[in-house]
């Protein structure tokens, strides 16, 4: 199949209209400019609506009311702006509406930089806003990848009626590469939730509110059961060169894509290093890296932040093996140099 | 026997847990006479954010979609581009929509949202049992403003209406109360001619009801109603403060008449 020349912000945008999105709303911040634009451009040749909202606020609940009519719908960000969606995910999950939302991930707290970085790893794992709850976690590593991954996010939005976070990054928001167009959503799953007038129907709401004594503790325990059967079915990781690794480098998004030229370097040298990339950050491979943590003698942690993923590392391996750590946050981007050096040093 | 008044088919049957004396419970029916009476109940997706208001998707018996706080016009916009067919409005208190709110409701209008806003101004926060609202007037009591409200501490009150009209999205804007029948009947000619405007593709309405809160503003049912009347319509006065589409129709007739 031909491949087409584009960056992370217009791959993650073809996904999406591949997979049947037809609702956008967005607001400008950097490193995902190119998203709205190319948006305010494409979506409406698709036959869908875009909206440049007034606010990140403001466009996260237009999503919400796009996915209350039925449709498919997404917004993106970075870092600040997805922190200001947090309370319309939060409602999202709470109501248990699909949408995807693409957090190109920038350098905080606070205002922070417009480098990337992978700093919003426990926001968006952990929930992000308010309420007992979780996203699906999406963490793409390249352009082809941002673009299957946004695709595959509006299926498993609207299989668990759950947000679904794509995880990149500043990186891959900007870069271009050659990427194959392939898919294409044909028949869109039915909605008989979605509020689209009660004609022929009793009429339906689409709610989080709950004021009636144990209804929203009985809606809680019946959203643990969806993720828990998200957590069984929906893992996905990548390895390279584990099947003999004695030195397990587990890392995430861009920073696995330099770690995986700083093992072949390492390999080079006889050092018995592996890659282990989880995708999904949540649901989080923890089984799977046990498995190959049990082959391996140690286990070596990259992110571009002070260490957040660290934590589900721990709880996969759980004091059974030594962990070592390399970060760089605030913005700052290993080289792969930096990172075979680092190994040389375990 | 011939049967002179009963429940709109806009509405369910569930008893409201308002307090005696609300203003929501005639609003809502008055929404909901309108609703039936221009046959659109089964097109028709209401959107409830916080506060009293959301109560609202127990009582209108047609597809009701809850917003976060203030975040209605947002979700509103976002239904509405999706089926433009439906007929879609809000339902927001003073809170919702002119303090938490005001960013969505100025944008939605700035953009002309094809939509219909039902804004209940009753000068205090009433879930929340009566803290100052950005309606309160300047010296009202409240549990916030115990003194009463001063412009020093707490500004001024929010003229939502005048606000809006200085918007050229905005197509129909009228400020009515529930202070007298006569008032009630106005209100419910208001919120019809709204509605109207958005099965007509005129785009953004806004009829703002001065309403009552008794509980909060800890007066009986009757000086409450009185105290709409009399009182609130001095800083905020009735009336209609945009219609453009009466002005075009009219202006219409008069080059018909050149």
């Amino acid at each position: 199949m031909k491949k087409v020349l584009l960056n992370g912000c217009e791959a993650s945008a073809e996904g999406a209209l591949a997979a049947g999105c037809r609702f956008y709303a967005g607001y400008p911040i950097t490193p995902q400019n190119r998203f709205p634009e190319y948006m305010s451009e494409r979506m409406p040749e698709e036959g869908g609506v875009f909206i440049q909202a007034e606010s990140e606020v403001s466009a996260i609940n237009m999503v919400y009311g796009a996915s209350a009519a039925g449709f498919r719908a997404m917004t993106s960000s970075s870092s600040p702006g997805i922190s200001l969606k947090q309370e319309g995910i939060s409602y999202l999950a709470g109501a248990e509406l699909p949408a995807v939302i693409v957090n190109m991930n920038r350098a905080g707290p606070g205002l922070g930089d417009v480098t990337p970085s992978q700093s919003d790893y426990f926001q968006s794992t952990r929930g992000g806003g308010h309420g007992d709850y979780r996203t699906i976690s999406l963490a793409p590593w390249s352009v082809q990848e941002i673009y299957d991954l946004t695709y595959k996010a509006f299926d498993l939005a609207d299989k668990y009626r759950n947000p679904v976070i794509v995880h990149a990054d500043g990186i891959t928001a900007q870069i271009m590469e050659a990427v194959e167009l392939h898919l294409r959503r044909k028949r869109l799953p039915e909605k008989k939730w979605a509020l689209t007038g009660c004609r022929d129907r009793m009429p339906h709401s689409v709610k989080s509110l709950a004021l009636t004594p144990g209804v929203l503790e009985t809606h809680n325990w019946k959203m643990a059961g969806k993720y828990r059967k998200i957590e069984q079915r929906e893992i996905l990781c990548s390895k390279y060169m584990c099947e003999d690794a004695n030195l397990l480098v587990v890392s995430f998004g861009t920073c696995a894509r330099i770690c995986y030229d700083a093992i072949s370097m390492a390999r080079e040298e006889g050092i018995k290093a592996g890659l282990f990339r989880p995708v999904t950050l949540w649901p989080f491979p923890y089984e799977e890296l046990a498995r190959q943590a049990g082959k391996a003698k140690k286990i070596f942690v990259v992110e571009m932040n002070l260490g957040q993923m660290i934590d589900d590392v721990r709880i996969a391996v759980k004091n059974n093996i030594r962990i070592f750590f390399y970060g760089r946050p605030g913005g700052g981007v290993p080289s792969s140099e930096e990172i075979f050096k680092e190994i040389k040093k375990i | 026997m011939k049967t002179i008044y009963k429940r709109p088919e806009s509405l369910t049957a569930n008893a409201t847990i308002y307090c005696p004396g609300c203003g929501h419970g005639i609003i809502q029916r008055t929404i909901a006479e309108v609703i039936d009476e221009l046959g659109i109940r089964e097109k028709t997706v209401g959107v409830a954010p916080v506060g009293c208001s959301v109560l609202s998707y127990d009582y209108f018996n047609m597809d009701v979609s809850e917003a976060a706080h203030g975040r209605a016009p947002a979700v509103a916009t976002g239904i509405k581009r999706c089926l433009p067919e439906r007929i879609v409005f809000t339902y927001q208190g003073d809170g919702d929509l002119a303090a938490i709110g005001t960013a969505e409701i100025v944008h939605a209008a700035a953009r002309g949202e094809n939509i219909t806003v039902i804004f209940v101004n009753n000068a205090v926060y009433g879930m929340t049992k009566g803290q100052m609202a950005p309606t309160t007037l300047l010296g009202q009591r409240t549990t916030t403003s115990q003194k009463g409200r001063t412009p020093e501490n707490n500004g001024f009150p929010v003229r939502v209406c005048e606000m809006l009209s200085a918007l050229e999205g905005t197509t129909y804007l009228e400020r009515t109360t529930i202070g007298s029948i006569p008032d009630i009947i106005k209100t419910k000619r208001a919120i019809k001619k709204a509605f109207t405007y958005q099965i007509e593709g005129l785009g953004f309405s806004l009829v703002e009801v001065l309403s009552t809160c008794p509980t909060n503003w800890k007066m009986p049912v009757s000086d409450a109603m009185k105290w709409v009347n009399g009182v609130m319509t001095v800083t905020f006065p009735p009336g209609v403060y945009k219609d453009k589409a009466a002005f075009d129709k009219s202006s219409d007739k008069r080059d018909e008449e050149k």
